[in-house]
């Protein structure tokens, strides 16, 4: 049989955005693949050194759409050590608060787009039905339902809104009912477990030396979370469970979507205890307008490791901006993925990787 | 007690019709040329318009014509409303909602307005209607290097081969075009053309996406047409017919009896057809290419699988032709396993026409039959909107090694029983 290449790809249903992945195929069988990325590349590490240090977070929102607080904030938080910033406890709890209801609306829009990818166009309208609960009380928060424009080198934009834990409560209480809906609709479904399980599988070794970081990485039973490891605002105070697959060997589509999907009960923990145990107090602490240094940090973004490496050369701009995008880097990966599974499988693996092509075309 | 509102069949009722008509007009013919006027050589015309053969051509083109119109006009809008509401209730939204005062033209929009109706709050059964106009009007492109004439067949052959199968699929007794001895052979024949023109459409298209789509289908085809052709066998070991009128007539018979209720002896009520009705109707989700088997044109990996280079009404066409095989597809399970039209005349007005009674059921069998198909093919759409969709080596697992073997068990199964049941006090 004659092999050839398939470009899935720039403009293909299965691309979540502007990328191509170019799979090459036996039959069905892939025997090669090879991403192609680039298209919505924006010099944002470029850009980023013309702008002054605070400006940069709207560009930082940008990074990517569907997850801008968790970006912003990794860049905050690389100001921050450049400029020996201490940001007050209440607005590391607000931080705190907001990134996780971020990481909720990211794994439902993951959630959503996982569904059509294998057919089940339901799973969109049900996860985003409920996304929209959380972009509402990210609205309450910050004012906007996209690109938020909320973490500020120092502290947050602004305080809570009056009566923002019941809200919290309330809609949490409700997402944990939905939660279970999807639990039939998605992993308790035979044939979703026929198309997810044992497909895509990357051995530890091989994900740990491409990269692959995050819930991918945490698929293949590696305890990597940074909210643990490297605590950063106050999530040493909060009890959470980092998602890790603990089934034995795991490194396939179901184990990250298990992890994933488990992440958002987790987040919504967290969301419980950020929101009671916040205390009073100045949230936002005076930054400098220029600085010297130099200012790194890594976060626990939603799909993986957030680093932002700031050096400031006492202007009121940065000297050089350093991303690393954990989707860049699982792409890399994705080939070992792929190869030796079926044409259909290039959804239902990709799509588990959980692909946002902002962050990784930067 | 009859109780079909086509009866006694359609043709002699399109007979009856023409005949009339054709009646009227020769006599105005024969009248207006009397024998010796100039104009007499007319008279032949109204001879002609007599003539038996001419009236029985007429008539089978009159039944064609209702059928059709009802299955592909009524019935394809009918099914696709059906479907687009319910799953848009699954999916918890309202759905298509244009209605007939969401028409930008007088009156509708003159009385929306003066009656000050919500334009787009609708039932939505117009959707469908506007959605096959808008691909009325666009262009029909055939790609450069497609071989055109393969590529402007395809569609053709799989519309032809779908229509060809109402010539055989009853509504009643008596709403049928062709009583043949052997329709359901023809019916699963015409059936089976349309993977045919799937592939010669995935080929001919000379795109990547659609040579895969129709590879798939040709694959596919092997794994559920053997389980279901199968199934059908052990039916046709209780019915001893291929006829589908027949097969529904001995589905009629009282089974037993529960309190004064008779519950009729559906095929699905003995143990092998239950066996064979599950096969069944896995293999006529592939066969309509409904979601957890539509990998021929699974949409998320190849972009529309072999229907990707057709535009306009020829997309039109083999994609709203779909659901003429969904409906036809979800009739063959009700004939076959579910008593077809039979259900209970909870009343019958018997109003005297002179001397003889005309009994005039309450819900005749076309309506039952109806009911039923409507509401299997809502368990159709409901299962295929909350699966996803398997993969091609797994239909074809599913279809080798599980349909097969669990056909073959209800043809063993059927055979026996229907050797033995009887004297097993009845097992069936």
């Amino acid at each position: 049989m004659v092999e050839f290449w398939v470009n899935m790809g720039p403009q293909h249903p299965m691309t979540h955005g502007l990328w191509n992945m170019r799979v090459k195929i036996d039959g069905e069988t892939i025997t090669d693949a090879e991403p192609e990325i680039g298209y919505l590349h924006r010099g944002y590490e470029k850009i980023m050194e013309v702008r002054e240090f605070q400006k940069n977070v709207v560009l930082t929102d940008r990074l990517c759409y569907v997850s801008s607080i968790t970006w912003s904030h990794a860049y905050c938080l690389a100001c921050e050590k450049m400029m020996d910033v201490e940001v007050p406890p209440r607005g590391q709890w607000i931080r705190v608060i907001s990134l996780e209801l971020q990481r909720i609306a990211s794994h439902l829009m993951w959630l959503a787009a996982y569904g059509p990818d294998l057919g089940l166009l339901t799973g969109l309208l049900w996860a985003l039905r409920e996304r929209e609960l959380f972009l509402d009380l990210l609205q309450l928060l910050s004012g906007a339902r996209m690109n938020q424009n909320f973490p500020r080198i120092g502290g947050a934009r602004n305080d809570l809104p009056p009566d923002f834990d019941k809200y919290c409560f309330k809609i949490i209480k409700h997402f944990r009912e939905k939660l279970d809906e999807y639990e039939s609709l998605f992993h308790d479904s035979k044939i979703f477990r026929m198309r997810t399980e044992g497909v895509g599988r990357i051995s530890r070794a091989d994900a740990i030396n491409w990269g692959v970081t995050g819930p991918n990485l945490r698929a293949c039973g590696v305890n990597v979370d940074f909210r643990r490891l490297e605590p950063y605002e106050t999530y040493d105070e909060v009890d959470f469970e980092p998602q890790v697959w603990k089934g034995g060997d795991g490194g396939d589509s179901y184990a990250r979507f298990m992890c994933r999907f488990n992440e958002l009960e987790e987040s919504c923990r967290i969301i419980e205890q950020a929101v009671k145990k916040i205390p009073e107090g100045p949230y936002r602490a005076k930054a400098p307008r220029r600085a010297e240094g130099e200012g790194f940090a890594r976060t626990e973004d939603s799909r993986g490791e957030a680093l932002f490496y700031v050096i400031g050369d006492g202007d009121d701009r940065p000297y050089r901006v350093k991303i690393r995008s954990p989707v860049f880097c699982t792409m890399a990966a994705t080939p070992i993925m792929l190869r030796g599974y079926k044409m259909a499988d290039v959804v239902s693996i990709l799509g588990s990787v959980d692909v946002c092509v902002g962050e990784m075309d930067k | 007690m009859s109780g079909a509102l086509v009866s006694p069949d359609l043709f002699t009722l399109c007979k009856v019709l023409i005949t009339g008509i054709m009646k009227i007009q020769s006599d105005a013919i024969l009248a207006s040329a009397p024998v010796g006027s100039p104009v007499e050589p007319l008279r032949g015309i109204a001879y002609f318009l007599m003539e038996d053969w001419f009236l029985t051509f007429n008539a089978w083109m009159i039944a064609i014509t209702i059928m059709v119109t009802w299955a592909a006009a009524i019935q394809l809008l009918t099914l696709m409303w059906m479907e687009r509401k319910f799953y848009s209730r699954l999916q918890d939204r309202y759905g298509i909602m244009i209605s007939i005062w969401s028409l930008p033209f007088w009156p509708f929009s003159w009385w929306a307005k003066r009656k000050n109706k919500p334009t787009h709050k609708g039932l939505g059964y117009l959707q469908n209607v506007a959605d096959g106009v808008k691909l009325l009007q666009k262009e029909n492109i055939t790609p450069a290097t497609a071989d055109s004439a393969m590529f402007h067949t395809a569609p053709v052959l799989i519309a032809s081969s779908t229509v060809m199968i109402f010539a055989a699929l009853p509504f009643s007794e008596g709403f049928v075009i062709a009583n043949v001895p052997m329709s359901l052979l023809f019916i699963l024949a015409a059936f089976s053309l349309a993977p045919l023109g799937i592939l010669i459409a995935g080929w001919s298209s000379n795109n990547k996406y659609t040579l895969i789509g129709g590879m798939r289908a040709a694959a596919q085809l092997m794994a559920y047409e053997i389980p279901l052709l199968l199934a059908v066998v052990a039916v046709l070991m209780y019915a001893g017919s291929l006829n589908v009128i027949d097969i529904v007539h001995k589905q009629e018979l009282p089974l037993a009896m529960a309190g004064p209720i008779p519950i009729p002896s559906w095929n699905v009520f003995s143990i092998p057809q239950f066996i064979g009705f599950a096969v069944f109707a896995t293999a006529m989700m592939a066969e309509m290419e409904r979601i957890p088997f539509d990998i021929p044109e699974a949409e998320a990996e190849l972009v529309e699988g072999w229907l990707t280079e057709y535009s306009g009404m020829r997309f039109g066409l083999v994609f709203g032709f779909k659901w003429l095989r969904a409906l036809a597809g979800s009739a063959l399970v009700v004939i076959l396993y579910f008593g077809g039209w039979s259900g209970p005349v909870f009343l019958t007005l018997a109003p005297s026409v002179g001397s003889t009674v005309v009994p005039i059921p309450i819900i005749p069998h076309e309506v039952w039959f109806l009911i039923k198909v409507y509401l299997l093919y809502l368990v159709f759409v409901w299962v295929s909107w909350s699966v996803p969709r398997v993969r091609i080596d797994q239909i074809l697992n599913i279809g080798w090694k599980r349909l097969i073997p669990l056909s073959l068990l209800a043809i063993l199964l059927a055979a026996g029983l229907a050797a033995f049941g009887p004297a097993l006090g009845g097992v069936r």
